[in-house]
């Protein structure tokens, strides 16, 4: 098991200056238009020790343990857009680890832990909420496997609570448990730990205190070509021209068998268009992160008032950053039924995100073939609540050249070996 | 939503429609020894393309019967719609066809051709 920083403690370096009141008064006095830069605009050196292709939270969560954890501070990322321009601004937020399989708990829940102490470690407001993840069941047939699945989470050490719709009923007053309902509430199960947290801020923190540390963040700089020598990689074709490093780890979800095909190597992955919406800002009207699997449906109210909604993934492959309008309709009709309150919500933002699927909804975090060419993909619908973990594991990958324990079964020859993570089922199927 | 011109039934809303992934995946002949890497191939590794793709639709609201299309991923123009069992007939779509790696793998040569000697 990798070391965890305890919840609260400021071990890892990086994150500076300070935000305060009176930073906060200086900047007020010039009409908030002098903020000093968060992180740095530098041209691409000739080379780097490592350089990281995707600028989302991922891959900056990945260079910046590569420079706390392992002391490899001569690293850039390179972004083709703007930081967190990708997935990482286009999710519902939600942070959770109730997942069935021992492999995943391990990652995920160590992507919590880290979560808990994300805003200290960074030195930036995370707004990181432990609201708890309520995730609902329809069928009876749903809360019996729900509650395999809560046995199988407790087991793992991670909370897990079986509710019956009036407790339900409780905790989320505006839910309809009419059992009459096309999706009628039958119970479900909660997570008291998970949460939500505010995605740009975990791309512009990890930024921030990557960038402290001597990270170049190079945005506007696309990968055009992956350079071989041999077996091993020599370095990256870019916008900004070529930059040799002896290894490059690519974290570019949706892009990931883009990348993979100009370095000659093969993915199982198929991308496609998840999409979400938020509604005009109403009261506080709901504290819990609400889930349905047989819906596709999730919802919480974020800190401005609007209802956040995300919903299933569209049925074919698309890199257009835009699903298809039966999809969100479908999770729509559902949520109001379950939310009468909804009916007369305007929805103002509607958009998708180009997500990257595994054939067992697990990722990939993996050694390739090629010699310094390292890929993190595959988390599908759900990658932002892993987005420490995965930054975490993955650095250790890349600084060592072998995975640790939590990284070893997401390695790519389980798709040789049959040794799957199959996490379909309830816990996996929405994100 | 997409409008796609299934052959049978003419053009249709796309939430008839349900999309089964890549096309032109032939499952290796049970007389070909092949590995556990190359089984993989065919099983598990899919052609993920930004531009345009070769899939398989069945018009499952409708006729409930499988075609091939060729899309672009990025437009999702139909650029070709074909008959299952055949080969894209338009330059785009050819071209996708022979610029895919599967044609180079161990799976589809298994799948093509009869037992190989004393390979394995």
């Amino acid at each position: 098991m990798a070391e965890i920083p305890d919840r609260g403690a400021r071990r890892l370096p990086g994150g500076k200056p300070k935000y305060s009141i009176f930073s906060l008064m200086r900047g007020a006095r010039h009409y908030h238009q002098n903020w000093q830069r968060a992180w740095r605009a530098p041209q691409p050196k000739k080379s780097y020790d490592a350089i990281i292709v995707g600028g989302g939270g991922h891959g900056l969560a990945t260079a910046y343990y590569l420079a706390a954890v392992h002391q490899m501070t001569n690293i850039a990322v390179l972004e083709k857009g703007w930081l967190g321009g990708g997935n990482t601004g286009r999710n519902t937020t939600i942070i959770r680890s109730n997942y069935m399989w021992d492999e995943s708990a391990a990652i995920y829940e160590h992507a919590l832990k880290l979560w808990e102490g994300l805003t200290q470690d960074l030195n930036f407001n995370l707004m990181f909420s432990q609201r708890g993840v309520l995730t609902l069941a329809h069928s009876w047939g749903e809360l019996r496997e729900m509650s395999r699945r809560v046995h199988a989470i407790r087991l793992n050490g991670i909370d897990s609570d079986v509710l019956d719709p009036h407790a339900i009923k409780k905790l989320v007053p505006i839910i309809n448990i009419d059992p009459n309902i096309r999706y009628p509430v039958m119970g479900g199960f909660l997570q008291k730990r998970g949460g939500t947290a505010r995605h740009d801020a975990v791309a512009w923190g990890y930024a921030r205190a990557a960038d402290d540390l001597g990270v170049d963040i190079i945005q506007n700089c696309e990968v055009i070509g992956l350079r071989r020598q041999g077996g091993r990689i020599a370095g990256v074709e870019t916008t900004k021209g070529f930059i040799a490093a002896p290894k490059v780890g690519c974290v570019v979800a949706g892009h990931c068998s883009v990348l993979a095909d100009m370095a000659g190597i093969r993915l199982p992955i198929a991308s496609r268009p998840l999409q979400a919406l938020v509604s005009e800002p109403i009261k506080p009207e709901l504290d819990t992160v609400i889930m349905s699997n047989a819906v596709h449906m999730y919802i919480s109210q974020s800190d401005k008032g609007e209802m956040v909604l995300g919903a299933g993934v569209d049925k074919y492959n698309s890199y257009a950053q835009r699903g298809s309008f039966p999809v969100p309709e479908h999770m729509l009709t559902a949520a109001v039924e379950m939310f009468p309150i909804l009916s007369r919500l305007r929805m103002m933002r509607h958009w998708g995100g180009i997500v990257d699927t595994c054939p067992d909804a697990s990722p990939i975090l993996s050694k390739t073939d090629v010699k310094g060419l390292y890929f993190n993909c595959g988390w599908g619908t759900g990658g932002f609540k892993a987005t420490p973990g995965s930054g975490h594991v993955f650095a250790d990958l890349i600084a060592h050249d072998r995975p640790n324990k939590i990284a070893a079964p997401y390695a790519l020859d389980r798709f040789q070996t049959g040794l799957l993570i199959d996490e379909h089922g309830a816990a996996g199927v929405a994100h | 939503m997409l409008l796609i011109e299934c052959p049978y039934c003419g053009a249709r809303d796309e939430s008839e429609f349900s999309c089964g992934g890549e096309a032109h995946i032939r499952r290796p002949l049970a007389e070909n020894p092949i590995s556990d890497a190359e089984f993989a191939e065919y099983l598990f590794w899919r052609d993920n393309p930004k531009g345009v793709f070769l899939e398989r639709w069945c018009h499952d609201a409708g006729c409930r019967r499988w075609f091939n299309a060729a899309r672009d991923t990025v437009s999702h123009e139909f650029i070709e719609i074909y008959p299952m069992g055949a080969l894209p007939k338009t330059a785009a779509a050819k071209r996708a066809y022979d610029a895919s790696w599967r044609r180079k793998t161990a799976s589809e040569a298994a799948a093509t051709s009869r037992k190989k000697e004393g390979k394995k």
